[in-house]
């Protein structure tokens, strides 16, 4: 692993309202370089929307996110305008992100997609950006399918495509949506495998997602949410299987007597609340 | 020839078929052809011995005189041209104006919302006849600058005004059809809201809406006769002023009706392949 450097992202007392629906109560992460930071929790926590406000798809309610040289500030009143607006595009242009539905452009290649930003918002020349984009899709295993819509991609080859499209603009942070949730369970480890190898190569990771195997062989940092609160962060191996907190034992407990572990002999087979 | 070529179902699996079993299949499918094609040809049969009986039965009563129409036939059909080139261009301009129009339906900012909500709400309140006597009239009047536009400029921005307004809310509809992580996912990557639009938006949306324009211009086909009452001399004024002027009315306006079927029924065919062409393209 990829020794840890300065701070990249720092997002502080985070809050955010749905309505009168209090979904973040402040919440503040730092990830340094070449992190990976694992958000877990039950559905409702309030990580998914965390993770959403780093890059402003939600509107933070209170709270700042600072990125480099960048700070952008809550604005709920929607006070500031257009010079905001163009501080929240730097932001995210530094910040990839991957989504549970893929999202690629269903009217635009693999490469077409991977190419899109990079010359769109950054500026760079096509070939430059085709050249980027290649090195990537190498790297997830789709160099191949560089030519083919995404309609004709399988679940796992169009997430990977996303991975690629997201590292096409060579971000300082990934952020991860539960990335292996809207796929058939044979092909969330060939994305897995991807996630894992950035990751051990020194990409920095902020990723929400339930796959507590990837937590262990990857993350450096495990953070358990509940009720839009950080309960317990900490090492995986600590957080995984040492919690401090009730809550999270509690969420554990229940997390892996509903995966598809089997239960060993001195351990009661989990009771069906069916 | 296996059952293979003759089922219209690409993706299930033909099993490899026992030779006895592949006598009775080829049996069914050769019987399935047979009522395929005895359907079709009666289809055929119908329609021609219905239009065709009844034009022989018209002609038989002496109701169309054919030797009378025969050398008026060609002036009248020679209008299509006009027919069509007013209907396209219309059709053409009627994307641009439902295209700024749907931009104003979804925008946030009130006074373009406002704007683009009452293009769609007068025109859609009121006839098209209305709306092309007012281009052709009513503005020449108070504008007389206006008078001095060619005839087919004015039906054609009168018929295009009006269906940029229906168009409008089929753009609106298509463009809030594409998925909203669509819009996150180029936002996520940096992307303007212009360029979003532009790149990501827009070029789904258009596919989302052939189907429904195509649909418009089969109508335009129809109520571009509308501008016939300018005197553009399109097919409808042909045959109108021809059968007025000679007391033959039935026979021109006959043959005026039995273009425009032509003419719709040819584009339905195009619009058809299109659609089906498309939604293989989607999978």
């Amino acid at each position: 692993m990829v020794a840890l450097g300065d701070m990249v992202i720092e997002a502080t007392d985070i809050e955010k309202y749905f309505g009168s629906t209090h979904v973040l109560r402040g919440v503040s992460l730092a990830v340094r370089q070449h992190e990976t930071v694992m958000l877990i929790g039950r559905s409702g926590s309030g990580k998914t929307t965390f993770l959403r406000c780093l890059n402003f798809l939600e509107e933070p309610s209170a709270g700042h996110v600072r990125l480099g040289d960048l700070r952008v500030d809550a604005d709920p009143l929607q006070r500031e305008g257009r010079a905001r607006r163009s501080q929240i595009r730097r932001i995210r242009t530094q910040m990839g992100m991957v989504f549970q539905g893929f999202n690629l452009f269903p009217h635009m290649t693999v490469l077409e997609n991977c190419i899109e930003a990079p010359i769109a918002v950054k500026k760079v020349p096509r070939k430059q950006a085709i050249e980027t984009a290649d090195r990537f899709l190498e790297k997830v295993q789709m160099i191949d399918k560089r030519d083919v819509y995404p309609s004709r991609l399988s679940g796992g080859q169009q997430q990977r495509a996303a991975i690629a499209r997201a590292l096409s603009m060579e971000p300082k942070v990934l952020l991860f949506d539960e990335p292996t949730s809207a796929l058939d369970p044979e092909l969330i480890g060939e994305v897995i495998v991807v996630m894992e190898q950035l990751a051990h190569e020194g990409s920095t990771m902020i990723v929400v997602s339930h796959e507590m195997a990837f937590a262990r062989e990857a993350a450096d940092r495990v953070i358990y949410l509940e009720g839009g609160v950080v309960v317990e962060e900490g090492p995986p191996e600590q957080v995984l299987d040492e919690p401090r907190q009730e809550a999270t034992r509690q969420f554990l407990r229940r997390f892996l007597s509903e995966g598809a572990r089997a239960p060993t002999a001195d351990e009661p087979h989990p009771v069906s609340p069916f | 020839m296996t059952m293979a070529a003759d089922r219209r179902s690409p993706g299930s699996p033909v099993p490899a078929a026992e030779p006895a079993e592949d006598a009775i299949v080829s049996q069914i499918a050769a019987a399935d052809a047979r009522r395929r094609l005895r359907f079709r040809s009666t289809f055929i049969l119908t329609w021609i011995l219905v239009v065709g009986g009844l034009v022989a039965f018209l002609v038989a009563v002496d109701a169309v005189d054919l030797a009378w129409l025969q050398p008026w036939a060609w002036f009248i059909v020679g209008g299509v041209p006009l027919t069509i080139l007013i209907s396209v261009v219309s059709i053409a301009l009627a994307v641009v104006f439902a295209l700024l129009g749907a931009m104003g339906r979804i925008s946030t900012v009130a006074v373009v919302y406002a704007l683009a909500t009452l293009y769609v709400s007068i025109v859609r309140g009121t006839p098209l006849i209305v709306q092309i006597f007012f281009v052709w009239l009513a503005l020449p009047q108070i504008w007389p600058g206006f008078g001095t536009v060619d005839l087919i400029w004015l039906a054609i921005f009168a018929l295009a005004f009006n269906y940029g307004a229906y168009m409008t809310e089929i753009f609106r509809a298509g463009i809030q059809a594409v998925p909203r992580g669509q819009r996150e996912a180029a936002a996520a990557l940096g992307m303007t809201q212009r360029r979003i639009m532009a790149r990501v938006v827009l070029p789904q949306a258009v596919r989302i809406v052939t189907p429904a324009v195509g649909n418009e211009f089969i109508a335009m086909i129809k109520d571009s006769a509308l501008v016939s009452v300018m005197g553009v001399q399109e097919l409808l004024w042909r045959a109108s002023t021809v059968g007025k002027s000679k007391f033959h009315t039935f026979e021109t306006l006959l043959l005026a009706a039995a273009v425009y079927w032509v003419l719709t029924m040819i584009f339905s065919y195009f619009q058809e392949r299109l659609e089906r062409r498309m939604a293989r393209s989607d999978r």
